[in-house]
């Protein structure tokens, strides 16, 4: 097949990105980092480190733990807050022609539905509710593991916002589903998964846990079956968008999660290892078009042909 | 990038020190500068070294790593063998900045002497390195620092070895007579505290090199943070990745560093 031919592109919640391929909040900051190794532009989407209302200062280091296959981090949600954003960072994302993903996280139901309505009023793409974060002591994920409550402030905030909203998921649950349900029910326009499961490390010779706040967010390629399973499950549930997200690191495991249901995909803790790992996705998944005859990224969505049990 | 190993040798029979050169063409590290290692299978994360010295030798342009094996990162990274490549991300981050002129006072203790050897290759004679060591048996590098013309003092904390006790002896008694400008400050946070106060109290300037666990090493993941004195008089966090591993010793908030 000529690779003119092939169309990456993916129509998600409306608007149309030029390949299925994102990164993941927190871990590109606003774009401008990875600037020697590409431009957000290249990517179908960019979602920019979480940001609340007002400027957060983050947790206590030590924030970063290894684990076997992953990492643990424990960031707080350090930001210069929206408004920081929007005036230092979003002209640059719009000068290149980034389509951007504003990940935002209140302390209360009342700052999401603000921060909704501020960034309504950009150029943003999307909204991404963080109703997922492990890392604070209000707000994320508290909000993020009730279904009443999911549903309750998914439809809050879609009526504080004009654009998309993507409500970004927890897999620290008993029944992913039931959330993924609770969002729909609440107006979603997509859902992404997953955010990082509750972890601890401990340093053995000082009995101290590696991370000052001793528990964070776990992360990369250890947690790509969790994430890939969630997805799957989730495609069954609802019939929403999905931006499938968690320890993607190569073409292989983004084409697995397409497969399992994802429309689009993220890129996070790969990065930190290989600046280059989204760009290579990109180029891989064109590859397995090329290969496999397939003419249209969306065919891959959802081609998985499970077992009959 | 990938760079060619061309030597990666125990610094010190039977300790666990290691001096790897590579060759690095368009790698033009400033001292205090740091690399960002690739290491194997088993690792998610990069493994921060700072750069000990770059510079050229029959035209080919070589930067050096000095480094202790502590855990599998190091580890893998003291297996490399002269001939294969390693990934490397950098030179990263704000190093030290050296003054025209100056009289410089170099302090390290322990892994922290490796950065401040690219500063005696500037400095040379115009420096003094005071250097702390666990023991007798731990003592490296010294007759570098001398080779490029800066003196070499020794401080062990058993006094196997030169005097007894730590750097910042030394450091007391060579700001009494006086005559230096600047202070270099590498190693562990206490020791980095105390120096610190003691510039403060001779009005010395100071720059330190902070440490923190490291993900991204290019700003985005703000894992790497210390806690700083703002220009606006607030505290805030800045990244040792980008933002140092360099910063003026008055910016540090010590008592949060642990
Ligand atoms: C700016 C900077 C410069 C450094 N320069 C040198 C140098 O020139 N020579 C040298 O020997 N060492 C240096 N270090 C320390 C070196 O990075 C650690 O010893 C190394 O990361 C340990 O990795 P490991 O896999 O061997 O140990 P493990 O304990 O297996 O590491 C587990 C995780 O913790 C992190 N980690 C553990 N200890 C440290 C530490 N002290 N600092 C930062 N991260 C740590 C590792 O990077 C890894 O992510 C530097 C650290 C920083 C932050
Ligand atoms: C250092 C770091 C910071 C993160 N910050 C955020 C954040 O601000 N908002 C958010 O929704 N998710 C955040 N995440 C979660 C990621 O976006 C992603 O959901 C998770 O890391 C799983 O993907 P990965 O395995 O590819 O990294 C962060 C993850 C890491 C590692
Ligand atoms: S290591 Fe990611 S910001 Fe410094």
């Amino acid at each position: 097949m000529e690779q003119k031919n092939l169309d990456l592109s993916v129509n998600f919640a409306g608007v149309t990105l030029k390949n299925p391929v994102t990164t993941v909040s927190g871990t590109c900051g606003t774009g401008k980092e990875y600037a020697n190794f590409y431009s957000p532009e290249q990517l179908g989407a960019i979602s920019v480190k979480g940001m609340t209302l007002e400027p957060r200062d983050g947790n206590m280091p030590c924030r970063i733990a290894e684990t076997p296959a992953g990492m643990l981090n424990s960031i707080g949600l350090q930001n210069p807050g929206v408004h920081a954003f929007i005036k230092n960072e979003l002209p640059r994302l719009e000068k290149c022609g980034a389509v951007v993903i504003a990940n935002v996280a209140g302390n209360t139901e009342e700052d999401y539905c603000k921060i909704a309505e501020v960034i309504s009023e950009t150029s943003v793409a999307f909204l991404e509710m963080n109703i997922s974060c492990p890392n604070v002591n209000h707000g994320g994920a508290a909000f993020g593991t009730d279904a009443a409550t999911i549903e309750r402030l998914t439809k809050n905030v879609k009526a504080h916002c004009s654009k998309p909203v993507i409500v970004k998921l927890s897999p620290n649950v008993t029944s992913i589903t039931d959330m993924a349900k609770a969002a729909e029910s609440g107006g979603a326009d997509a859902i992404s998964l997953i955010n990082t499961l509750l972890g601890m490390r401990i340093d053995i010779k000082t009995k101290r846990p590696v991370l000052h706040r001793n528990v964070g967010g776990f992360s990369g390629p250890a947690v790509f079956p969790v994430a890939l399973r969630m997805v799957w499950q989730v495609r069954n549930a609802v019939s929403l968008p999905i931006l499938g997200i968690g320890g993607i690191s190569n073409a292989d495991d983004a084409i697995e999660m397409m497969m399992a249901g994802a429309d689009i995909i993220g890129v996070g803790t790969a990065m930190f290892a290989n600046p280059m790992a989204p760009i290579e996705i990109i180029d891989g998944i064109k590859q397995y078009m090329i290969k496999n005859g397939i003419e249209r990224v969306t065919d891959i969505t959802n081609s998985v042909i499970p077992w009959e049990n | 990038m990938k760079y060619k190993i061309l030597s990666n040798t125990p610094l010190r029979e039977g300790l666990e020190l290691f001096d790897m050169r590579v060759c690095a063409p368009d790698f033009n590290a400033l001292p205090g500068q740091i690399a960002h290692f690739l290491c194997g299978e088993g690792t998610t994360l990069r493994r921060p070294l700072s750069v000990c010295d770059c510079y050229s030798q029959s035209g080919m342009q070589i930067a050096r790593f000095c480094y202790e094996v502590r855990g599998k990162g190091t580890k893998w990274i003291s297996e490399r063998i002269a001939g294969e490549e390693v990934d490397i991300l950098g030179p990263l981050g704000h190093g030290f900045e050296t003054v025209d002129g100056a009289k410089a006072v170099l302090v390290g203790g322990g892994i922290g002497i490796y950065p401040l050897m690219s500063l005696s290759r500037i400095y040379g004679k115009n420096a003094v390195a005071l250097l702390g060591f666990r023991d007798a048996a731990h003592i490296n590098l010294t007759e570098d620092f001398e080779a490029y013309g800066t003196e070499a003092r020794v401080i062990t904390d058993d006094g196997s070895s030169g005097r007894q006790g730590f750097v910042t002896v030394l450091l007391d008694e060579a700001l009494k007579s006086g005559g230096y400008d600047i202070i270099y400050v590498c190693g562990p946070k206490p020791m980095m505290a105390a120096v610190s106060k003691i510039a403060e109290k001779y009005g010395v300037r100071c720059q330190v090199s902070m440490e923190e666990h490291m993900a991204c090493g290019v700003g985005a993941c703000l894992g790497c943070v210390c806690q700083t004195m703002l220009a606006d008089g607030n505290h805030g966090y800045k990244r040792v990745c980008v933002d140092g591993p360099v910063f003026e010793s008055s910016e540090i908030i010590w008592e949060a560093a642990k």
